[in-house]
């Protein structure tokens, strides 16, 4: 199909093979390899993936018993693999979960994506078009966004593309929160999940009925509400906020978040005015000369003291709040720095059309071996994603309890316990619980119409 | 308080006839078939102007002057009375014309939408007030004591987006977000829980998606009274212009040479360069190195030729002179002349062959050999760099250019080189060979007019 985006092209995949082109011996040498082996991410997809939890997910209470579900639901998802040597296969659909969970099992995919949910399954998208009449179009299908620690280069000195450390994933925290509150307060939508992408980002997915079935411009309108970045890759982000006040939604974004994590987190641990270089970027942001020279006289002398960061930064901020500037392109000045630094930034093109494919949670990074496991928004200042299990980590956990496997529930006994139980019981039962009541409200509604055109 | 003031004014205002109309059903009249093509025509020459806009990027304001001047241009009856019928019965044509593919659909929907739109803005307020009662908006206005809790949050908007905080009486109403994409893109509303506080001057917004909604829901309706009924009823009669009219190309004809366009064969490789489109520049050009051309060549080039008033006994010798170096004079003679003159309509049936427009060169599709075609769709994109930059189109514009052509807008793109090369704008967007030429030699002699061709 043409026009259709795909989530690749970043995370290429390189999968380290065996030593020697030996056979691994499972559970021996697992430690030595730190990519993805095939014979382990059988075992992952055998013990761990929550197959149940994420066809469960997926059928958004279709798959009940009620006569207002929708049976074909589940079906007409699209789902794409990533398989070894790179070879991708898109339109993949499930009639249910044992063939979703087979297919899994047995073709091991490096790469899970989920797509929307299509009028007609995927699988047999060929015989619509031959009608003519693009009959095949995607009919649900969350609303994701893509949060990328790479496109923070320019406001991170610690770490550049791929990489994330502690010291820069603050700016991840920061973004989940922002984005999280507005979902909620502004938006109305209750059931969203966080996910770690695995190495360098997190991705959203809000799941709620109403988020489903926004078209595109819908999207599209949400995506522009978060955006406060003008210009494109090519120039320099650039942040302008114009106007004699703020939007609330960016009051909110500023006084509840931004704010603290700029002055008491990023300003500290990112060094933003500890040295000429770093300083003359923030410098470059104020439009005035004259304060401009001003601050650089006061910070010319290299005095280290500890926290040199807030005294500069105090100095700063009072000079252009003292209410001496005239200008009113100094007012936001503040504002602009710390929306420069800290502010989300989200990966647009992700959010706005419904045919673009996000990794499914819970898939193992290919680059990393770390699982994607969902964020807990609410705790999200505790996550760490260097602490996020890796598939050697987990095998070798169970390895260690128990040698011999036992069955379905394995990721119990492993770390990954938490991650599965908190996706289940904070995300998963409220959303089918809302689900079902949908169903049969609308179901409700339908008999009674169906009565109405009787009854003339 | 507020609310029922201004139930108030709707109901007094209701005998206010707005100049607007929804097009809720199809009217019952009796119409002429050439009213019917000619309605429709003027209508499409509107939506393409619309479109182009769009395409152009042009701001709303500037949108909203565009839109006027279509409309006047286009729409007005000579018979003010029947300004309205035009209007009604022209959109009816277009929806029959439009409704048939998912494409078309969506082509419809979205420039009729935004005609609507920028009509709605010139409307006065009375009639704006009067078309949203008849748009029977199903939103609740917001109360006065919900609004002492949201006021702060909304005057805080209104001072984001540059506006004085809203008056004590201003009518505010609760739509889903959804409802009003473009408001929440921009920040321009205050939303809370899913409602988004929609102050009555937004209105144009609400009115607009229930608009585009209607008229959505009304092209896939009858798209499925033409497959059933309509095409078959009407097989003699609408059929055959439903189906022309959605590939009509609406400038004029060309086949007539008009009068700057005198050119004789001295001066025609000068005028060729100055004057000629790409596609021609291309086959002209290609015609001096290989003393040949295919067919689709020859026509192209030939057709052309013809509009911009090369003569016949010119045009005969132009193309002997080329192809006699390649095939000698006497097959020329006997197997390329006749075309020639076929073209001018001195042989076979004699009709006037009518130079190809834009769109029908575009859509052509050449094969190996061949050097017809459109080449901002045509030409891969390095050739077509390289025969841009020996136009002088220079490298930002060539930036310009290139970014349409990959987001295939081939007639924009050869507008962009227009203006490049002429160093002044072209409004109304080339759509057709002969077009650019005569704007082309118009603007070259109205900057050099001592020197007449
Ligand atoms: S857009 Fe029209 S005039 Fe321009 S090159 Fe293509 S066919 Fe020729
Ligand atoms: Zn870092």
């Amino acid at each position: 199909m043409a026009g259709v985006e795909v989530e690749n092209g970043r995370d290429d995949m390189v999968i380290d093979g065996c030593e020697n082109g030996q056979q691994p011996k499972p559970m021996q040498n697992i430690v030595a390899f730190d990519g993805v082996n095939v014979n382990y991410l059988k075992l992952y997809y055998g013990k761990f993936f929550p197959h149940a939890d994420m066809f469960k997910w997926m059928s958004y209470g279709n798959d009940g018993k009620h006569p207002g579900c929708d049976h074909s639901y589940f079906g007409r998802r699209e789902f794409s693999f990533t398989l070894d040597n790179d070879i991708y296969l898109r339109f993949q659909s499930f009639s249910g979960l044992s063939e979703f969970e087979n297919a899994i099992r047995e073709k091991c995919p490096f790469k899970i994506d989920i797509g929307p949910v299509y009028n007609v399954d995927p699988a047999k998208r060929h015989a619509y078009a031959q009608s003519g009449d693009n009959v095949f179009t995607p009919a649900e299908r969350e609303l994701v966004f893509d949060i990328d620690i790479s496109d923070y280069d320019d406001v991170r000195y610690c770490c550049s593309g791929a990489d994330v450390c502690l010291e820069c994933w603050p700016l991840m925290t920061v973004a989940i929160k922002v984005i999280d509150s507005a979902l909620r307060d502004d938006f109305g939508f209750n059931h969203i999940l966080w996910v770690y992408s695995g190495r360098r980002g997190v991705h959203c997915w809000v799941c709620d009925g109403k988020a489903r079935r926004l078209n595109n411009e819908q999207r599209s309108a949400i995506a522009d509400y978060f955006r406060v970045y003008k210009g494109n890759e090519n120039s320099h982000k650039k942040v302008s906020l114009t106007g004699q006040a703020l939007h609330p939604f960016l009051v909110r974004a500023y006084n509840d978040v931004l704010k603290t994590a700029f002055e008491e987190k990023l300003l500290l641990s990112q060094n933003l005015l500890s040295h000429e270089e770093r300083y003359e970027t923030i410098l470059r942001m104020i439009p005035d000369e004259s304060l401009t020279s001003e601050l650089r006289a006061k910070w010319g002398d290299n005095r280290r003291s500890k926290d040199i960061n807030t005294v500069r930064w105090q100095q700063l901020k009072q000079l252009l709040q003292s209410g001496r500037q005239k200008f009113q392109g100094l007012r936001r000045c503040v504002e602009e720095i710390v929306f420069s630094f800290t502010y989300p930034r989200i990966d647009m093109e992700v959010s706005r059309h419904m045919n673009h494919l996000l990794k499914a949670p819970f898939c193992i990074h290919p680059k990393t071996g770390r699982v994607c496991v969902p964020i807990d928004p609410k705790n999200c200042e505790e996550f760490d994603p260097l602490a996020v299990p890796t598939l050697s980590k987990l095998l070798e956990e169970l390895n260690v309890e128990s040698p011999q496997s036992r069955g379905h529930n394995d990721w119990d006994r492993t770390s990954l316990g938490d991650s599965v139980r908190f996706f289940q019981s904070s995300f998963l039962q409220p959303l089918l619980k809302s689900c079902k009541e949908e169903i049969e409200s609308s179901y409700g509604a339908k008999l009674q119409e169906s009565k109405n055109s009787m009854s003339w | 308080m507020e609310v029922l003031r201004s139930q108030r004014k709707t109901a007094e205002s209701n005998d206010v006839v707005s100049s607007l109309p929804l097009y809720r059903s199809a009217p019952a009249l009796e119409v002429r078939l050439e009213d019917f093509e000619l309605y429709a025509i003027d209508r499409l020459r509107v939506l393409k102007g619309i479109s182009d806009g769009l395409s152009r990027g042009k701001k709303p304001d500037e949108m909203e002057k565009l839109v006027d001047n279509l409309w006047r241009l286009h729409m007005r009856h000579p018979h003010s009375s029947e300004d309205r019928n035009k209007d009604i019965i022209s959109h009816f044509v277009l929806r029959l014309v439009y409704c048939r593919t998912e494409e078309l659909r969506r082509w419809f929907l979205s420039t009729e939408t935004s005609l609507f739109r920028y009509r709605f803005r010139l409307q006065t307020i009375e009639s704006q007030r009067t078309l949203m009662s008849e748009f029977n908006l199903p939103y609740k206005t917001v109360s006065n004591s919900e609004f002492e809790n949201v006021k702060e949050k909304i005057n805080q908007v209104a001072r984001s987006i540059g506006q004085s905080p809203s008056s004590a009486d201003s009518i505010f109403y609760k739509v889903p977000f959804e409802e009003v994409p473009d408001l929440v893109a921009s920040r321009r509303v205050y939303i809370l829980k899913g409602q988004a506080y929609v102050a009555m001057s937004q209105l144009v917004s609400l009115v607009v998606t229930q608009f585009r909604t209607l008229l959505s829901k009304a092209l896939v309706l009858t798209n499925r009274k033409w497959t059933s009924m309509i095409r078959e009823q009407e097989k003699d009669r609408l059929t055959p212009l439903v189906e022309s009219l959605s590939s009509s190309y609406l400038g004029p004809d060309y086949s007539q040479p008009s009068d700057f366009a005198e050119i004789s064969l001295k001066d025609i490789d000068q005028v060729a360069q100055s004057s000629f489109p790409l596609c021609m520049r291309h086959l002209f050009e290609k015609l001096r190195e290989d003393h040949h051309l295919k067919h689709g060549g020859r026509m192209q080039l030939g057709l052309f030729l013809k509009g911009v008033g090369l003569k016949l006994d010119d045009a005969l010798a132009f193309w002997k002179a080329e192809f006699s170096r390649k095939v000698g004079a006497e097959r020329f003679d006997k197997e390329y002349a006749y075309g020639i003159r076929h073209n001018y309509g001195k042989e076979g049936k004699r009709t006037d062959y009518t130079p190809y427009s834009c769109q029908k060169i575009i859509s052509s599709v050449p094969s190996v050999g061949d050097h017809h075609g459109c080449p901002y769709r045509h030409f891969s994109e390095e050739n077509l760099r390289a025969a841009l930059g020996r136009m002088g189109v220079s490298n930002r514009a060539l930036e310009d250019v290139i970014d349409r052509v990959r987001n295939k807008h081939y007639q924009l793109a050869c507008t962009l080189t227009f203006e490049a090369v002429h160093n002044t704008s072209c409004d109304a967007g080339i759509n057709h060979p002969n077009q650019y030429f005569s704007d082309s030699k118009r603007i070259l002699e109205s900057k050099n007019p001592s020197n007449p061709a």
